[in-house]
């Protein structure tokens, strides 16, 4: 019965014109960002090679490559794609709650467990087809109009260089972290949704909650960075970085197949796990007492 | 008869508001049981607790014999049901509604049936068209259709007359009777249009502020020996004095916005008539209230 209401779950999803907007907007972002790189990569290179432009011959060509780009791309919209992941998973319950359809859900025999885990499940497929939909447009994209090279990545004063052939599951793995914070966000939202009885209230509250943490996140005061910013989903979402910091031997040359610090990627996925686990118990718990009035 | 609802000191409670009050009866396999009350009686939060929508404060359900909290899954399988305005997925179209609704009940229904059902309530040539370019009559058609699709042994109708005008209202009727009469399904249906309860139920419940009124048959409901009397006169202190002196006094129920009303065998309104004339006490009316409308209005009277 679950997978029968996987699948109406999503049919529902792709049937709505609302579900693609997101689709359409990522395309439009990447296109923008890659038609901008095109035109003004140069600009864009230097300005995280100006400290070094002095003392090495910076070959901006070389680094202006697919993968580069595609790594620029995600630095740039994967911090807005919640608001979108948002958008769907927001008004998984309170949706069908305003429009009168969720008494006919409920009184269905299903379990409202199965309910709500089907509408999860649903978010989840969504997300990740918004990722690859993301990666079929930010990777291949750019490799076909900037082409392959070795990837250099700047962190902080710090400048990492992956070889081309080491490139590819990199991407592949941050793309699956990417997946798992956006999944913590869909599961926040459907919580938020849970509790509401109309679409808007979920979403906007999902949105704020994103933006509240990323400011304290980025305020970088020492009492937050020392309580809260440790424990914030928003630090663990940033995750995917992780991937593209590589490890380097004694001569400063970086390993092929090497993470800088894998022990805090699996914390990372840990937490957001976690937050994943603790969100749907608390949707579980409230949507099984729930009395529905709507 | 088997009994295929059977209700036991029901009550839910929200904060201090008691919405419905240690309410019980029991419905007969296919009956079609009236279930009255003006609006905030308590009629849909009842339907509601026996759809499991709300969870009841205190008292226990029973459906198809069997406990609702513990058989919940087998009894909604085999139930259907329309819970006031029966608003569907905008953006599909009734076929798709009606599939869906059918794979929730743990049924594939072939398109087939499913055009069949949508003939059953007349939208069989809308079939396609989205549910957002219907009106609040064809989607409360389509609700009735949602609710039968996997063909429920028990149907529950909160207030399906909602929104329909005269001819919808006529429709929807014949096919409460059509379901039956002809495919021997069990009823329980909720409204507050009471002349329409009249001419569809065999059994009424009159509930008001949460609590039973009167259940029976709606024959013995409308004809019982005992009538309520309304006897409307200009000279009300007069005739009071006269009823409480005269064999009448044990009669006298209440006065209600200048009418007095007696409870006595109709048969003797002749005989009051004759006496109040004989006093000299001028009376404008004195009738039975016997339609449903009157007698439910003479329940729930504050």
């Amino acid at each position: 019965m679950f997978i029968e209401l996987l699948k109406i779950e999503l049919y529902k999803i792709f049937k709505r014109p609302r579900t693609f907007i997101a689709f359409g907007a990522i395309a439009v972002i990447i296109l923008l960002v890659q038609f901008a790189l095109k035109v003004n990569g140069k600009d864009f290179v230097q300005f995280y090679t100006d400290s070094q432009a002095d003392t090495f011959d910076i070959p901006y060509e070389k680094i202006l490559n697919g993968y580069f780009v595609c790594v620029a791309v995600l630095h740039m919209i994967l911090i807005h794609v919640p608001l979108l992941v948002a958008l769907i998973a927001g008004d998984m319950i309170s949706g069908e709650a305003s429009l009168g359809t969720l008494r006919l859900l409920a009184g269905k025999p299903v379990t409202r467990t199965q309910l709500l885990m089907a509408k999860f499940s649903a978010s989840t497929v969504y997300v990740t087809l918004l990722l690859a939909w993301m990666a079929l447009f930010a990777l291949l994209g750019s490799l076909l109009i900037f082409g392959t090279e070795d990837l250099v990545v700047f962190k902080e004063t710090d400048l990492h260089i992956i070889k081309a052939g080491d490139v590819i599951w990199r991407f592949f793995a941050a793309f699956v972290f990417a997946a798992l914070a956006l999944t913590t966000i869909a599961a926040m939202a459907l919580m938020f949704s849970v509790f509401s009885e109309n679409s808007l209230g979920p979403i906007v509250a999902t949105v704020c909650v994103v933006i509240v943490f990323t400011i304290v996140q980025q305020l970088r005061v020492p009492v937050f960075e020392e309580t809260v910013n440790p424990w914030s989903f928003t630090t663990h979402m940033l995750g995917w970085k992780g991937f593209f910091y590589v490890e380097k031997n004694a001569e400063g040359a970086t390993i092929t197949g090497s993470i800088e610090n894998p022990a805090a990627l699996l914390r990372s996925g840990l937490i957001l796990t976690g937050y994943i686990a603790l969100f749907l118990g608390i949707s579980i718990r409230s949507f099984n007492k729930k009395d529905i009035l709507s | 008869m088997n009994q295929v609802i059977r209700v036991q000191q029901l009550s839910k409670d929200f904060g201090d508001i008691k919405a419905v009050r240690d309410l019980s009866f029991s419905v007969g396999e296919g009956q079609v049981y009236g279930f009255l009350g003006q609006n905030g009686a308590g009629k849909s939060t009842t339907i509601r607790m026996l759809l499991t929508l709300i969870e009841p404060s205190s008292g226990t359900i029973e459906i198809f014999g069997m406990n609702l909290k513990k058989h919940r899954k087998e009894i909604l399988r085999r139930t259907g049901a329309i819970i006031e305005k029966p608003d569907l997925y905008k953006y599909l179209t009734a076929k798709e509604n009606l599939r869906i609704f059918s794979r929730l009940s743990g049924v594939k229904v072939p398109d087939k049936k499913i055009m069949d059902q949508l003939a059953l309530v007349g939208l069989a040539e809308r079939a396609d068209s989205k549910v957002k370019t219907y009106s609040q009559g064809m989607k409360q058609r389509l609700g009735l259709a949602t609710a039968l699709v996997h063909d429920p042994a028990l149907i529950l109708l909160d207030e399906p007359t909602n929104g329909l005008d005269p001819q919808g209202i006529a429709d929807m009727r014949n096919l409460i009777l059509h379901l039956s009469r002809d495919l021997g399904k069990t009823l329980l249906v909720s409204s507050h249009l009471l002349s329409e309860m009249e001419m569809v139920a065999d059994h009424m419940l009159i509930i008001h502020k949460g609590k039973k009124v009167v259940e029976g048959r709606v024959t013995e409901l409308l004809n019982p020996e005992q009538s309520i009397v309304e006897l409307l006169t200009p000279d009300i202190p007069a005739t009071l004095v006269f009823l409480r002196q005269s064999g009448w006094a044990a009669t006298l129920k209440e006065l209600v916005n200048g009418t007095i009303r007696l409870e006595f065998n109709k048969q003797q309104i002749p005989e009051l008539n004759r006496q109040l004339v004989e006093k000299g006490i001028p009376v404008l009316s004195l009738r039975p209230l016997n339609s449903l409308e009157d007698y439910f209005l003479s329940l729930t009277k504050e």
